[in-house]
């Protein structure tokens, strides 16, 4: 039997769209079928080697439904989020692109969500950004022209009105899944469902919240979110991740804006005699917590420096219930470029001459 | 000496770096110290106060409509806007951006937070509701979820705004606002007389 997410004339086919979809990317179908969906983190290298992308991501096969590709996280500079998912795309995975309204203003926001619809990139996810403060380089200007908010509507125009912000008209909209963020472990605490719903109304499909160390605080959290019925407009996709000690957990709670770590986890991580491996195995129990949690429809899990553990934890967990997503998602302009390396191999002669009369006859 | 490496998060980098004294994570990189944001924190907790006002406010400028099309709205901008950049300055903090939202964020100015967002706070909030950014502020959507609670009209702080227009910064958004209502009540006449 082919695969769920697969063309049936082949499986190196790009998938058909299907009614209803906003993109046509396999995370979207997932979610929608109402399969639990498993996102992951790669961790940008410093490099411009692009076998540093392809091991990165490689770790991950087979075991998550769609890999972020930050834009500079923490406000530190790595190689950009538009040139991972070149190279991911280029190989057949499924990247979520992040937006960061740091960096950039709507001019270049605009062009990059277009530039990655043409890619190959099929989730898009609007981000604030943390402040430059916070990264390596704190004399940067923060842009901050847009935020998040305006960030998630100036794409959903895009994708849906076939518009830029100005009104100016796209000849082929960017069919995309939008995403965004969201922090319930953040004051102010009975603001934050609400702003899902602001979120919600912006365009955001599905979400994906900060590191869940606080169960019960994210309990409380989902029932104002299901009483809001937020549930079923958006898929939220709860953010867990594996501690390397507690000392490392001590230094995040107090260096890294956003993230609450309440005192229990860390005396469970001081108490162990392995750390790194209480660390993966609080983070298989939050999972099998929050999994539970009616509203929530995946995991996303953050392991950094930790990649290697995610399939680890995926596996352990059991929350793919044996499902393996797909390994390979064809881009639309694969064929062709294979038909031109093709045809570069096959060392066909080009005739200047001939070339510029062909030009010549034929404008466009 | 743009290479020079620069220490984050000292409060008095220069002077505190020199003598190599140990520095919290938690201080603010400016020395902005928290009475300077008294009269901006006392302004959200009359929140109510200021709506009430803002209505009558609008009201009366509304009612002079006639006094700005004689003059000319374009000469008025001047002096309005050197009032009004004072007022709401000395009041809200105000950054003249020329599109006021005090009304939809609980009187708490927006621009005002570090990465200018005007929907809502972001995920960086500190545990006890100041700015990741300025950790000695308080966080300024914190403020105004606070503020809008006591407004009659508080819900507004559920819209979603859209981006700033950077072109209408340093102009007066009172005139604005009533050229903005004095048209659509004109409309609105016009289109009772039609019917």
């Amino acid at each position: 039997m082919a695969h769920l997410d697969e063309n049936p004339l082949g499986p190196h086919l790009p998938l058909d769209p299907l009614p209803g979809h906003s993109s046509m990317g396999r995370l979207e179908r997932v979610l929608r079928r109402g399969e639990f969906a498993v996102t992951t983190e790669l961790n940008p290298p410093d490099s411009a080697n692009p076998e540093d992308v392809y091991e990165r991501a490689a770790i991950f096969d087979g075991w998550v439904d769609g890999i972020n590709a930050v834009d500079a996280s923490g406000a530190n500079c790595h190689m950009s989020s538009v040139g991972i998912c070149a190279l991911l795309t280029r190989m057949g995975y499924a990247p979520i692109m992040q937006i960061a309204c740091r960096d950039k203003n709507r001019i270049a926001i605009q062009g990059d969500v277009l530039g990655a619809a043409a890619m190959g990139v099929c989730n898009i996810m609007c981000l604030t950004g943390d402040g430059v403060q916070a990264g390596d380089q704190p004399g940067a200007k923060p842009v901050f022209d847009l935020d998040c908010m305006s960030l998630l509507e100036t794409v959903r125009i895009m994708r849906d009105n076939s518009k830029f912000l100005s009104g100016r008209k796209l000849t082929t909209p960017p069919k995309v899944f939008l995403g965004a963020a969201i922090n319930p472990f953040a004051p102010p605490y009975d603001f934050r469902p609400y702003r899902l719903a602001k979120k919600i109304e912006a365009g955001a499909q599905f979400v994906q919240s900060q590191y869940c160390f606080d169960v019960p605080m994210f309990r409380e959290y989902m029932k104002k979110v299901r009483d809001l019925g937020l549930h079923e407009k958006c898929y939220i996709l709860v953010g867990v991740g594996p501690m390397a000690s507690a000392k490392t957990a001590k230094w995040i709670r107090s260096n890294v804006p956003g993230i609450h770590i309440p005192d229990s986890v860390i005396a469970r991580l001081e108490g162990a005699q392995d750390q790194k491996k209480e660390g993966k195995q609080l983070c298989i129990d939050i999972i099998n917590e929050v999994k539970e949690i009616e509203g929530v429809s995946g995991i996303h899990v953050m392991a950094y420096r930790q990649e290697e553990y995610v399939a680890e934890m995926v596996h352990d967990s059991g929350v793919l219930k044996g499902r393996q997503p797909w390994k390979r998602e064809p881009n639309p302009v694969d064929q062709l470029v294979a038909e031109r390396i093709e045809a570069a191999r096959s060392g066909q002669q080009q005739d200047q001459q001939q070339l510029a009369e062909k030009a010549a006859q034929h404008p466009h | 000496m743009a290479d020079a490496v620069q220490k984050p998060g000292n409060a008095a980098p220069a002077k505190k770096a020199a003598t190599g004294a140990f520095t919290p994570a938690g201080v603010s990189p400016n020395r902005r110290s928290r009475h300077k944001y008294t009269i901006r924190l006392w302004a959200v907790r009359n929140s109510r106060f200021f709506e009430w006002f803002y209505h009558r406010f609008a009201e009366v400028f509304l009612l002079l409509h006639p006094v700005w099309k004689l003059f000319g709205y374009q000469r008025v901008e001047r002096p309005i806007t050197f009032v009004e950049k004072h007022v709401k300055g000395f009041l809200f903090d105000c950054r003249m951006c020329g599109q006021c939202a005090l009304s939809s964020t609980g009187m708490s100015c927006p621009m005002n937070c570090p990465k200018q967002l005007r929907n809502g706070p972001c995920g960086g909030v500190r545990a006890n509701g100041n700015c990741e950014v300025e950790p000695d502020m308080p966080c300024v959507w914190v403020q105004a979820w606070k503020g809008s609670q006591n407004m009659a009209k508080g819900d507004a702080i559920m819209n979603v705004q859209k981006p700033v227009n950077q072109s209408l910064r340093e102009t007066s958004s009172w005139l604005r606002v009533t050229a903005e209502a004095a048209a659509a009540r004109e409309t609105a006449a016009n289109a009772g007389k039609d019917a």
